[in-house]
């Protein structure tokens, strides 16, 4: 694994999130927007366990921070899941351009 | 380049593509698969980097768990066969713009930094290193976040049974 260069990964995760950014930033869907903070949240963590493996070899604090990280995308797809079946019971969609009450 | 640098690129390409795919795909459920495909390649990624036990907490808790949960509020909130609506073009312009400006000033950023690697000799990162680690209250050790992210684990799940409650049920 020497023979990859650590700017490959970090090109690799950079690509990912900004695809998570444009998911985000153009779907409708609030499903799909959740799916692009996913991916966002992903590249993270393959930032953290390359600097992990490439920078600082002797510690061991970039796989405990993805643990972390893992564990909050869980709890946060989960509260977000619970709120996108809430909103869908009031508005009959999921649509982010029809839950529009708080606009003015 | 070598075969193992090879892997690592075939990892990469397959991430990247069914990432986009998964942002781009007009079936919802499409999209979901898609997005599967492309955390499985992640775990691939940390695989082919030697940390077993963080590819398959990501296999575990992202495909087993957040891909499940996302199809079923899917099945839940979609009707079948129905596509999505296509996104207004000038919002589709300038995300792609947003990004796409993005990706290239970290990119030169990225390119014109020089990383120092580190000198010291790798550490093992078995099982029982990162058990005895989180749970250590010494120096390097993750007692009290992991002690936090269970609660804030329990706070998620009860925040999540209140918020989906059927409303009426709550009121009686």
């Amino acid at each position: 694994m020497n023979e990859v260069p650590l700017n490959h990964f970090l090109i690799v995760s950079t690509a990912l999130f900004f695809i998570g950014v444009f998911g985000f930033l153009s779907r409708r869907n609030l499903v799909t927007i959740l799916m692009s903070v996913e991916l966002i949240l992903n590249s993270v963590n393959i930032n953290f366990i390359a600097f992990n493996e490439y920078l600082w070899p002797g510690k061991m604090d970039g796989l405990y921070f993805t643990l972390f990280i893992i564990a909050i995308a869980a709890a946060e797809a989960a509260v977000a899941i619970a709120i996108i079946i809430h909103l869908y019971r009031h508005y009959r969609s999921i649509d982010a351009e029809d839950t529009d009450t708080l606009r003015f | 380049m070598s075969v193992s640098a090879m892997f690592f690129y075939g990892l990469s390409a397959a991430v990247l593509i069914s990432a986009l795919l998964a942002v781009t795909s007009r079936n919802i459920f499409r999209s979901a698969i898609f997005l599967l495909f492309s955390l499985v390649s992640i775990a691939g990624i940390y695989f082919w980097m030697d940390y077993q036990f963080i590819a398959a907490v990501q296999t575990i808790v992202y495909v087993g768990g957040i891909v499940v949960l996302i199809i079923f509020s899917i099945f839940l909130t979609q009707q079948a066969g129905v596509d999505l609506p296509t996104p207004l073009r000038g919002r589709l312009f300038f995300a792609a713009l947003a990004s796409l400006c993005g990706f290239l000033l970290v990119t030169l950023q990225l390119l014109a930094h020089p990383f120092r690697k580190g000198a010291e000799p790798a550490m093992s990162k078995d099982m029982k290193a990162i058990g005895s680690g989180l749970l250590s209250t010494v120096e390097n050790g993750y007692a009290l976040p992991f002690e936090l992210m269970s609660i804030l684990l329990l706070a998620a799940m009860v925040g999540c049974i209140v918020i989906a409650l059927k409303p009426n049920t709550v009121t009686e």
